[in-house]
């Protein structure tokens, strides 16, 4: 499954990452050597062997519903790029 | 050509918990903007999710109330996309295994001038837990939004149907139902103002008689059951126009807008979407065991089926006035406390669905705001059953009720409107009536049955309406034999 | 006195604190002083706040005063700038993150404070903990106290730089694919990655999710004991947590007695482990210390984990996967780095991430994102993920044969910086022996076992799951008989 520069665009759009042509040129490059790497994994038979997500095979611990957190929208907007009136500021969303 | 509509429902229903689903932030509705969006809430680096007990417990009330299966495993998936109202880039959903299976829910379908009312069953593909995204308000700054997390991380159960509606008579009343449904087991507040009960509908069209699906449009976000009707209405229209005039249609998101009372397509800028779904590493597979199922079953309420069946089965009532009466929670739940203070059920079902039903929608009011009290209705139709006034005279004293004027017996008695049902009293009316009208006697005598009901008539004018009617039909049978 | 301190155990410290002989407040100025002299070079730390960590010293000594304190009160570690500490910067050595002032605790944070410890500042890694040199840190390479031109190793190459030199009594690390073991064997000093759910991740910036563990990177087993004991436990607010009894980890070291004090202990030494791959100075160090241990009474059994040479392809594609996913929050909305002109949402999302991720984080983010995307998705994260259970499996059939497994940490001494800058393949398999104990969630360490031309070899022990007692027993064995875990570079004095 070869990576071509069209992909490596693709994924960079998916990501949100910027990228001009020649950093896409090197990351075909690099991403094609990874890629490589991870090729050994083909030559595996792993017919009729379950996926393995957790390491430990518990299942999930829940939580009772009572509040547990207060406001600090203080706190948490001091270290925000733009905010105004308690709000998170971006550029117009368009729908 | 003859067209038929396909259509298939996308529920999300915001769950009745005190917190979110992964985080211990408060989900009040109204509060100042990211007062309630927690460490978790805004993604902070470093937080994890840790699932709610109450979500979990509100998604297998739902299995258990569409009779769907409840996977004994089901397991969280990253949904995977850039959003400013999404703070992690990725969404906590279900994917390959939710937490409910397939279930059915049968819905009444309300007669037209063109056609009967109808029961039908809709198939539900699955229900799935997954969290809420936050708000973007727009006008607070000039060219930018504003982002309000409060609601980002409410848990919400995602419930899909399979395309088997085919009108929007069809898709309305599997949404009342479920509107309905999801508030009987108490799982959601319903309030479809503030987006706690919001659907998206897939709306598709085909030659009638063909069992291949149509290219489908996605009508996204309807908060009104009005809407939804003109939504689709319109839509599948435009989309038989479209068709006929030789056109092609193509997958799209649309809008509905309510002041036009048409559908658009968003700007699609969604091309590519390519969600990555993969399970999330945060969170394990969610176990629901028997024994839950039990514990949770237990909580229920009696469902509206089970109620209706019994209302059937217990009372005598009909299958449509059972299911009238079961159609909301808080009307079964008024009927039946009247039926518990004493009344006869069947009378009890008329008045709910009769002159309370008529006067609750004629002031907009609901069932739970009623002026008059199950409680009350149960006494005034104690004193119709007990003869004390008859059923016009009921009508005055509920309106009485209604307007707070006093408990039952008082405004019997201060409006005089307590039946006659002295014989002797009633004996010597009808003899002044008999010894009026002759004319009629006789045209009985001949056989006309018409004129027994106008001597009745005469009788019950006679005594201004407080005769006891059954007793004077009684007396005057026997005078005349 | 200063030689005293610097290389004392934390018993030892404790010890000292207790019976007055130092304050937390000198002791703790005795590090600070350290690092005002040697960080401007090796640049171990990359967060200070003298006035938070004496202020904590002092509260330290209070404690001790009023008869209060616990093993670690009064101790100064250091802290690897993945944990979020509540009015730190804690940039995760990322430009995304270089202003982040975390607004609340990591679980080891609170943990360390709980006790009573210091907090001496926030150690230099790896962007995001992605590399394995400390070569991909926004704030710049780590230097080697054992030669300043090499790398320390990575991820947590500044908390090794800090263990290495004695720019603190211990410190923390995460270990995701070998970042607390690696940069241990090249560093010279003692590691450990627990059980995966030991230690609990809340707070502790991901990489990803399902192979991080937080650990502790010390001089010898006995203080890795000690920090155990405060790191590890159970935290609500992880659902990946365990829910487990509280363990004592120093509970076996002191019967560690006798000539042979491993009598009966069978020692799995895994054929891959010694394959071709390993530098012959490496393989050297290594076989000495199996030697070692025989001496000690172990015996060794040969053992094979045939899916071992997958770790790293397998890695690769779950660990940038889910590194795609953990990474999509920095958007510049909330908090980090936004773009300082942009025209709209979508040019400052591409721009903000563009200028504030550094290359190596930008390279897995791309890949996780091809291997998750349509098309690609059973091809290579479902394939990984049951080739992933094929080695977990591996390991299940080794420890029916033994009670630990032995090998080295990693195939070569500490490389010189940039050497591998340039070819992230070759960098990746730095991580080839210690990958494989990440993606089965077993515990592993490394203690230092010699020297190869005068750099530190490390030696990898693998545990069954929650077998940190015996291990740290294990090695607490060699290091009552062998001091390499007490040499300490030259020119650091």
């Amino acid at each position: 499954m070869a990576l071509n520069i069209e992909d490596i665009q693709r994924i960079a759009y998916l990501a949100r990452i910027e990228i001009n042509e020649q950093e896409a040129a090197t990351t075909l490059t690099k991403l094609s050597g990874i890629l490589g790497l991870i090729e050994q994994m083909q030559a595996v038979n792993t017919e009729g062997i379950a996926p393995m997500s957790h390491s430990q095979d518990l299942t999930q611990r829940l939580r009772e519903d009572v509040v547990t957190q207060t406001n600090q929208r203080e706190a948490f907007q001091a270290i925000a790029p733009l905010t105004e009136s308690g709000l998170y500021l971006v550029p117009k969303v368009i729908e | 050509m003859e067209w038929e509509v396909v259509i298939g429902l996308e529920t999300h229903t915001q769950l009745k918990t005190n917190t979110k689903i992964f985080s211990g932030a408060s989900t009040t509705y109204g509060a100042e903007p990211n007062t309630q969006a927690c460490e978790v809430s805004i993604a902070l680096p470093g937080v994890l999710p840790v699932l709610n007990k109450q979500a979990v417990e509100c998604a297998i009330k739902f299995g258990l109330a569409i009779d769907a299966e409840i996977a004994p495993r089901s397991v969280f998936a990253r949904k995977n996309y850039f959003y400013p109202d999404l703070p992690k880039g990725y969404q906590i959903s279900q994917y390959e295994l939710p937490v409910v299976g397939k279930g059915k829910l049968t819905i009444q379908v309300p007669a037209t001038k063109h056609s009967e009312a109808y029961e039908k069953t809709i198939h539900i593909t699955r229900a799935h837990l997954e969290e809420d995204a936050g708000k973007s308000v727009h006008g607070a700054v000039e060219g930018m939004s504003g982002i309000d997390l409060n609601r980002a991380g409410t848990p919400l159960l995602e419930i899909v149907t399979e395309p088997d509606m085919r009108s929007a008579a069809e898709a309305v009343a599997y949404a009342k139902k479920l509107h309905e449904l999801v508030q009987w087991i108490d799982i959601c507040d319903g309030n479809m103002q503030e987006g706690s009960f919001r659907c998206d509908v897939n709306v598709s069209v085909r030659p009638k008689g063909s069992d291949k699906l149509g290219t489908r449009r996605e009508i996204k976000n309807l908060n009104s059951f009005k809407f939804m009707q003109q939504a689709i209405e319109y839509e599948a229209q435009w989309q038989i126009d479209t068709l006929e005039d030789g056109g092609k249609i193509q997958q799209a998101t649309v809008l509905f807008n309510p002041d036009t009372g048409e559908t658009r397509a968003m700007r699609s800028k969604e091309e590519a979407n390519d969600y990555r779904y993969f399970p999330d590493p945060d969170l394990l597979p969610l176990a629901v065991s028997e024994a839950d199922k039990a514990r949770v079953k237990a909580l229920m309420p009696e469902l509206p089926e089970a109620m209706k069946a019994r209302f059937e089965a217990q009372h005598g009532l009909s299958s449509y006035d059972a299911a009238t009466l079961t159609a909301s929670r808080d009307t079964a739940d008024y009927f039946t406390a009247v039926v518990q203070a004493g009344a006869e059920a069947k009378p009890a079902a008329n008045w709910v669905m009769g002159a309370l039903s008529a006067k609750l929608n004629a002031e907009e009011k609901t069932i739970q705001a009623s002026p008059v009290s199950a409680v009350q209705l149960a006494q005034l139709l104690k004193r119709i059953q007990d003869n004390t006034i008859s059923n016009n005279a009921a009508k005055q004293v509920f309106d009485a009720l209604w307007a707070a004027e006093g408990d039952v017996d008082a405004i019997i008695a201060a409006k005089g409107l307590k039946q006659e049902s002295d014989s002797g009293a009633i004996e010597a009316i009808v003899d002044e009536v008999l010894a009026a009208n002759p004319a009629m006697v006789e045209e009985f005598k001949a056989g006309k049955e018409k004129a027994f009901n106008a001597l009745v008539g005469q009788a019950m004018k006679a005594s201004k309406g407080k005769a006891n009617p059954a007793q004077v039909n009684e007396i005057l049978k026997k005078k005349l034999s | 006195m200063t030689n005293s301190i610097i290389n004392a155990s934390l018993a030892q410290l404790s010890q000292m604190l207790a019976s007055k002989q130092v304050s937390s407040v000198e002791l703790t100025q005795a590090f600070l002083t350290r690092i005002q002299q040697h960080n401007p070079t090796i640049n171990a730390y990359i967060a200070l706040d003298n006035e938070k960590t004496l202020a904590q010293a002092q509260a330290a000594d209070a404690r001790i005063a009023a008869g209060d304190a616990e093993a670690l009160t009064g101790i100064p570690f250091a802290q690897k700038d993945i944990f979020c500490a509540k009015g730190w910067k804690t940039t995760c050595g990322s430009k995304m993150l270089a202003n982040f002032v975390a607004p609340y605790d990591a679980h080891v944070i609170s943990q360390f404070d709980a006790v009573g410890a210091v907090n001496l500042g926030k150690t230099n890694m790896d962007e995001f903990a992605m590399g394995s040199s400390n070569e991909t840190s926004y704030f710049g390479g780590v230097k080697n106290p054992w030669d300043f031109d090499r790398v320390p190793g990575g991820s947590s190459g500044g908390s090794a730089a800090a263990v290495a030199a004695r720019l603190c009594a211990a410190a923390t690390g995460t270990d995701t694919g070998g970042s607390i073991r690696q940069p241990a064997s090249l560093c010279g000093f003692t590691g450990l990655k627990p059980t995966y759910g030991l230690v609990s991740r809340y707070g502790m910036i991901a990489f990803a999710s399902s192979l991080d563990q937080a650990g502790p990177m010390a001089k010898s087993a006995e203080d890795c004991a000690l920090m155990m004991n405060v790191m590890a436990g159970f935290d609500a607010r992880d659902s990946t947590s365990l829910d487990r009894p509280k363990e004592d980890y120093t509970r076996g070291l002191s019967a560690v007695t006798g000539s042979q004090p491993l009598k009966g202990l069978r020692v799995g030494l895994p054929k891959e482990y010694f394959a071709t791959g390993l530098d012959a100075g490496v393989s050297k160090v290594v076989q000495d210390a199996i030697a070692e241990y025989r001496k000690l009474g172990a015996e060794m059994v040969d053992i094979s984990l045939p899916n071992s040479q997958l770790s790293i392809p397998v890695y690769y594609v779950l660990a940038p996967a889910e590194a795609s996913s953990n990474l999509s929050r920095y958007d510049g909305v909330r908090y980090g780095h936004r773009t300082a002109e942009y025209d709209d949402l979508l040019d400052m999302y591409m721009k903000s991430r563009a200028e504030g991720f550094g290359a190596e984080v930008k390279r897995r983010i791309l890949i996780g994102t091809y291997v998750l995307s349509a098309g690609y998705y059973d091809a290579y994260y479902l394939k990984a993920q049951q080739i992933r259970r094929l080695i977990a499996q591996d390991f299940t059939e080794a420890f029916k044969q033994c009670d630990v497994i032995m090998g080295p940490t990693a195939p070569s001494t500490a490389f010189k910086a940039g050497e591998k800058a340039d070819d992230p393949v070759a960098m990746y398999l730095q991580d080839v022996y210690t990958i494989a104990t990440n993606l089965a969630g077993l515990p592993g360490m490394s203690i230092p076992a010699g020297f190869s031309n005068g750099l530190p070899v490390g030696l990898q022990i693998i545990g069954n799951y929650f077998d940190e007692a015996r291990m740290l027993d294990v090695a607490h064995a060699y290091q009552q008989v062998t001091d390499w875990h007490q040499a300490m570079p030259k020119g650091i004095e």
